[in-house]
């Protein structure tokens, strides 16, 4: 029986970095092909985006120069409400049928798992933005569609959605999770969402990259170190 | 196959488990019963890897826990009373997801095999949530043996059957026992895990109260004894 179970995982050993990927690549698909049948996640962050800015727009009857200046604090007040709510979303569905024991009873380094949960929603904030950057520039006369603010909306949703996907899976058990999710997150991503609207403001002012750079660095820096954080202490934050 | 030594759990202030030992022999099919809120299923959990106790050794296949966790999972497929699917993919995709993730090999091959296996085949492009609850319970036992694991944890799997489902889950069980796989199965149903074991614990007080091999005792002897562990 033993020699059976292993001849049957030859191809994918879990130590080897190809299993990884795959395991990686796996969750990935299946949060994919979930919501393209459910539509709940990306139709439910998509509708809140929407309001958002449609709301922003009518509460604040500005001139042109006014709008360039609060736009970055709209879209990243969108992005992040938005974001929690799809952050929330993705990790009940694992709740569901005790979907989060299924994945962790597989036997890969539960980094994989994480960072399939966590490109997954990194994948859906970026379609959510891609939608909502469009109508933002038409509603408010501002061309937002610029390779340079794409770069930022990356960054900023890598570090976004990292922390969020590790503190979504410390709160799914919780009774009231929905509500402790953004009491543990905001705290957290203040930084981030600081240095996103920051170096944001700046590239819609045309201010010089040099004067920016501090902002820039912040948010690779903060990337780098709560995708360190999410694979040291994943692990912990999931088991009982 | 597992051994278990002065095992202890506490949820907070809560203790579950208090020191207990429990040893299962390889090929062996062990029922843990025990009334509700006994630790069955912390029990369980720990063996599964999927909690870590507060103090006491584990070890399964020689492998100890939590230390070295990913290779226990090479050899353990655990059924939990929730079935562990996802209602929005077919039979069908959620055990290609899950071979995918235990990095299968030959893998449309095995879950054809495995659907057969589970009475599931004909059903097989049919979204999960679809299902019904003997459905689910079915597939659910088709994802923890999908990679031919040496050992079986069973958690509750009768909860919420009717009688018809119940019986086929009971083959099912059977079948797996007779290919020579060790099991270990929680239930608060006396008689359901004294039809399909070869040995009873009965797990009261934090500890296994009682061990019992099911060739030294009848069915209304067990329950006897059952009843005076549980109730004093």
């Amino acid at each position: 029986m033993v020699e059976r179970a292993g001849a049957a995982m030859q191809a994918g050993s879990p130590g080897a970095f190809g299993g990884y990927l795959r395991a990686v690549g796996a969750v990935i698909w299946k949060d994919l092909t979930s919501e393209l049948r459910s539509r709940e996640l990306l139709g439910g962050m998509l509708v809140f985006a929407l309001l958002v800015i449609l709301i922003f727009n009518f509460a604040l009857e500005l001139d042109v120069r006014a709008r360039q200046s609060v736009t970055s604090g709209v879209l990243w007040v969108t992005f992040a409400f938005a974001g929690t709510l799809g952050l929330n979303r993705a990790m009940a569905v694992e709740r569901e049928r005790g979907c989060l024991d299924g994945l962790l009873l597989a036997p890969v380094d539960r980094s994989a798992l994480f960072f399939g949960k966590a490109l997954g929603n990194l994948l859906f904030m970026l379609i959510v933005a891609a939608i909502i950057l469009p109508i933002y520039s038409l509603l408010y006369n501002v061309n937002l569609i610029r390779p340079d603010l794409a770069g930022v909306i990356v960054l900023g949703s890598i570090g976004y959605t990292t922390v969020g996907t590790l503190f979504s899976a410390m709160s799914v058990q919780a009774r009231t999770r929905d509500i402790l999710l953004p009491i543990l997150l905001f705290p957290v991503v203040l930084p981030l969402l600081i240095a996103a609207v920051r170096t944001t403001s700046s590239l819609l002012l045309a201010i010089p990259l040099a004067e920016i750079r501090g902002w820039f660095n912040l948010l690779i820096v903060y990337d780098l170190l709560f995708v360190a954080v999410a694979i040291m202490t994943f692990d912990y934050v999931v088991e009982e | 196959m597992i051994e278990a030594r002065g095992l202890a759990k506490a949820y907070g202030m809560r203790p579950v488990l208090r020191g207990l030992d429990f040893r299962v022999e390889r090929g062996e099919f062990v029922a843990v019963v025990g009334p509700n809120g006994a630790g069955k299923t912390t029990l369980l959990r720990i063996l599964a890897c999927l909690a870590r106790p507060t103090i006491g050794e584990v070890r399964v296949a020689g492998k100890r826990l939590p230390g070295q966790a990913t290779a226990v999972r090479r050899i353990l497929g655990v059924v939990l009373h929730q079935p562990l699917l996802y209602g929005e993919l077919t039979a069908h995709e959620n055990l290609r997801f899950y071979g995918r993730i235990y990095g299968l090999a030959d893998l449309e091959a095995r879950i054809e095999q495995v659907l057969a296996m589970v009475g599931l085949s004909s059903r097989s492009n049919d979204l999960v949530r679809k299902y019904s609850r003997g459905m689910q319970q079915r597939l659910a036992i088709g994802r923890g043996i999908l990679h031919d694991p040496e050992l079986l944890l069973f958690d509750e799997p009768h909860t919420g059957l009717d009688p018809e489902a119940a019986e086929v889950l009971d083959g099912l069980l059977t079948t797996l026992s007779s290919e020579g796989r060790t099991m270990v199965m929680t239930s608060h149903d006396l008689a359901r895990a004294a039809g399909s074991a070869s040995r009873v614990d009965i797990l009261y007080g934090g500890v296994i109260a009682r061990s019992i091999r099911r060739t030294e005792i009848q069915t209304d002897e067990l329950a006897r004894l059952y009843r005076q562990v549980t109730h004093g």
